[in-house]
C-alpha cells in the first residue's frame, strides 16, 4: 500500500511548553436534541495521570471520552491536547489511542494483525510491524496467541488485544471506556492492577471511564464524579472519600448515610456519616437510638439498617459486635463527632 | 411436536420437488437425443451431435455474449448503486425511511412487463436508442436489489466502534474503507453480485422492451423455439443457461450461509 500522509505532529514538545495537560476541557458541552449530554465541563488532565470519569450511566462521562477521541463533536466549549486545539482534528489525527467497551476488535484479522493495525495503516513496513505487535502481545502476556482469530479468544484475552492494539503505536494518551466491564470479579481486580502497572511502566496518561467507584478508586491519581452532565466533584480518591461535598458525591463514592442536623445533634446543615464510622455499641450517652430493621451478613463485617426517626441509617460494623442483634431490638448508634462531614447542598 | 416428518410430508415434497426439477431433466435429456423434431420418449438415442451445431451457430455465439456483456454491466452497476444505497441507508435515520426502503426494493417485485414499459417510454424520451446500454439499464433495476438487500442485511451486523476503532488507530477514512468495511461486506457483496449475474442472465421480459434487435441468449432461445428443425439445439443452450446461471446461485448461497459462523466474531461477551 501506499504510505498514508503522516499525521500532523502532537508531540507536547512542539506546542506550548512541555507543562500543557494532556487533556483541557474548557466549559464543553454536547446536545443531542434536546439532551444536553454534558453541560459545562471544565477539567484539566495533566500528562501521565490516571484520570477516572466516575459516575452513573448518563451522566455524561462516556461523551466526554468520545469528545475527546474524536468520535463526536462539542457544541460548545474546547478541547485541548497536550496544549493544542483539538476542535478540528480528525480521530485518525489526534495522539490518542481508545479501549474501547466492546472491544471492537477486527474479526476477520489475527490477533497479531488486529494489534498491528495501527502500524499498519500508517505504512510501518511488515517485519518491524510484526516485531512491535509480538512484543506489545508480550506485555499483556498473550505472546503466545498471535495467529487466532478475536473469536477463539476469551472476553479477558479480547480485552487484553484490545490493550495492546491501543498502546502498539506508544500513544500519549490512552482512553479507556469501561474496559472492565464484561470481566467476571476475579479478572476485573486482576486486571485492574495490571492497568495501574501498565500505565506506570509506559508512564502514559489514562482517561478511564467507569461507573464503579471502587475501580475508579483503586486506580485513579484523581477522579472526576459526574452527575447529569456535570462534574459533581474532582479530587483525588482520598479527597473524594474523605471530604464529599454533596450528598450524590458522599453516597456515590463510597457510600454514605446523608443525615439532617438534628438528627446529628448540629444547628444547621446537612452531614455524611459513612456506614463503617457507626459503631453499634451498647451506650447509655449514645447520641442516637434506633429499631433494627435490616441485619446483612457480609463475612468480615455486618450491614445493619436502624430506623431512625423515618429514617433508615446503615452502618457497617465488624460481625463480631452485633452478633446478639436481631431484626426489631433497639440498639444505640455511636460516632465520632469529627468524622460527619457538613455537605454543600441542601 | 413430532421431531420426525410424517411420510405424507415427506412424499409430498419430494412430489413439490418433482414438479419443479423432472422439466429439466427432460431438456438434459433431450440436449442428446437423436431425434430432431419431436420429444418422443424415450428418445430413440443419445447423440452428442447437437452440441457441435449449436456451436457452430455464430447467432448464437453472438447472443451468449450480448448476455454476459450485459449481466457483467448490471452486475457493476448493481455493485456500485445497490452498495452505495446500502450505506447510505444503514447509517441514516429519517422520516419516511421505511418508504424509501420500498422504493428501492420494489423493481423486484414488479413486473417486469410494468418495468419494462415505463423503461422503454422513459429511455426514448431520454433520448437513448435501444441497445447494450438500455438493456444493462433495465436489468439494474432489479439488480440492484439483490445487491443491497445482502449489504444491508451485513452492514447492520457492523458494530460502529469497528470503524471508530479503525480512525481511532490512524486510518483515514479510505484505508477503514479497505481494511475493515470492505472485508466485512466482501461476502455479501459477492453473494449480491452473483445473484444479479444471474437474474439478469435469463431475464426475458425486460429485455424484450429495452433490446431493440438485439438478441440476448434467452430471447435467441426463444426466438429458436419456432424453428422445429433443429429443436435438440435450443436443449442444449437451455442446458448452458441452466449451468450458467445455477453456478452463481449455488456459490452465493454458500458464502452467505458460511458468513453465519462469523457472526458473533465481533461481539465481546
Amino acid at each position: 500500500m501506499a504510505s498514508p500522509p503522516s499525521a500532523p505532529d502532537l508531540q507536547p514538545q512542539t506546542g506550548p511548553p512541555a507543562v500543557a495537560p494532556a487533556v483541557a476541557l474548557d466549559n464543553l458541552t454536547c446536545v443531542f436534541g434536546k439532551v444536553r449530554a454534558v453541560d459545562g465541563v471544565t477539567l484539566n488532565i495533566a500528562q501521565g495521570e490516571f484520570y477516572s470519569l466516575l459516575g452513573p450511566s448518563g451522566s455524561g462521562k462516556t461523551t466526554c471520552l468520545r469528545v475527546i477521541g474524536g468520535f463526536e463533536a462539542a457544541s460548545s466549549g474546547s478541547v485541548r491536547l497536550f496544549g493544542q486545539d483539538a476542535a478540528r482534528l480528525a480521530a485518525y489525527d489526534r495522539p490518542v489511542n481508545t479501549v474501547f467497551q466492546d472491544y471492537a476488535l477486527f474479526p476477520h484479522m489475527s490477533v497479531l494483525d488486529n494489534v498491528a493495525y495501527a502500524l499498519t495503516v500508517r505504512g510501518v513496513g511488515k517485519a518491524e510491524r510484526l516485531k512491535k505487535a509480538g512484543a506489545m502481545l508480550e506485555l499483556v502476556k498473550l505472546g503466545e496467541l498471535g495467529s487466532r482469530r478475536p473469536a477463539q479468544l476469551s472476553g479477558g484475552q479480547r480485552q487484553r488485544v484490545a490493550l495492546a492494539r491501543a498502546l502498539v503505536n506508544a500513544p500519549k494518551l490512552l482512553l479507556l471506556d469501561e474496559p472492565l466491564g464484561a470481566l467476571d470479579l476475579k479478572l476485573r481486580e486482576a486486571m485492574q492492577t495490571e492497568l495501574r502497572a501498565i500505565q506506570q511502566t509506559l508512564g502514559i496518561t489514562f482517561v478511564y471511564v467507569t461507573h464503579d467507584q471502587g475501580e475508579a478508586m483503586s486506580m485513579s491519581d484523581r477522579v472526576a464524579v459526574f452527575r447529569a452532565g456535570k462534574i459533581e466533584q474532582e479530587g483525588s480518591p482520598r479527597e473524594l472519600y474523605g471530604h464529599p461535598r454533596t450528598a450524590f458525591v458522599a453516597d456515590f463514592v463510597g457510600g454514605a448515610n446523608v443525615l439532617g442536623a438534628v438528627l446529628v445533634g448540629q444547628s444547621s446543615g446537612t452531614y455524611a456519616l459513612r456506614p463503617e464510622q457507626i459503631s453499634l455499641t451498647p451506650d447509655p450517652g449514645a447520641p442516637m437510638r434506633g429499631r433494627v430493621t435490616g441485619l446483612h451478613y457480609l463475612g468480615a463485617t455486618t450491614r445493619v439498617e436502624v430506623q431512625v426517626g423515618g429514617q433508615t441509617v446503615h452502618a457497617s460494623v465488624p460481625s463480631g459486635d452485633v452478633l446478639h442483634l436481631k431484626i426489631n431490638d433497639q440498639t444505640a448508634l455511636n460516632w465520632n463527632p469529627a468524622d460527619l462531614r457538613r455537605l454543600e447542598d441542601a | 411436536m413430532n421431531a420426525q416428518p410424517s411420510t405424507s410430508l415427506k412424499l409430498s415434497a419430494w412430489l413439490g420437488a418433482a414438479f419443479l426439477h423432472i422439466p429439466l431433466l427432460l431438456i438434459v435429456l433431450y440436449a442428446f437425443t437423436t431425434e430432431d423434431r419431436t420429444y418422443t420418449f424415450p428418445p430413440p438415442g443419445l447423440t452428442l451431435k447437437w452440441f457441435g451445431v449449436a456451436f457452430a451457430r455464430t447467432d448464437m455465439w453472438e447472443a451468449l455474449w450480448l448476455s454476459v456483456r450485459v449481466a457483467l454491466g448490471a452486475t457493476a452497476l448493481a455493485l456500485v448503486l445497490g452498495g452505495l444505497a446500502a450505506a447510505g441507508m444503514a447509517r441514516s435515520q429519517f422520516r419516511g425511511k421505511s418508504a424509501v426502503n420500498l422504493l428501492l426494493v420494489l423493481p423486484i417485485a414488479l413486473p417486469g412487463i410494468v418495468t419494462g414499459l415505463a423503461l422503454l417510454v422513459s429511455l426514448r424520451r431520454a433520448g437513448l436508442d435501444a441497445g447494450t446500454l438500455t438493456i444493462i439499464i433495465g436489468h439494474a433495476t432489479f439488480c440492484i436489489v439483490t445487491v443491497y438487500n445482502n449489504v444491508v442485511a451485513r452492514l447492520r451486523r457492523l458494530s460502529p466502534s469497528q470503524l471508530e476503532a479503525s480512525a481511532d488507530l490512524g486510518a483515514r477514512p479510505l484505508q477503514t474503507f479497505r481494511y475493515v468495511l470492505l472485508p466485512h461486506l466482501a461476502t455479501a457483496l459477492l453473494a449480491g453480485g452473483l445473484l444479479a449475474f444471474a437474474l439478469s442472465f435469463d431475464e426475458v421480459i425486460v429485455t424484450t422492451f429495452t433490446a431493440g434487435s438485439q438478441q440476448t441468449l434467452p430471447i435467441w432461445l426463444y426466438g429458436e423455439l419456432f424453428k422445429p428443425r433443429q429443436r435438440p439445439v435450443t436443449n442444449v443452450v437451455a442446458l448452458l443457461v441452466m449451468v450458467v446461471t445455477l453456478l452463481p446461485i449455488l456459490l452465493a448461497q454458500r458464502l452467505t450461509q458460511g458468513t453465519d459462523a462469523m457472526n458473533g466474531a465481533g461481539k465481546s461477551s
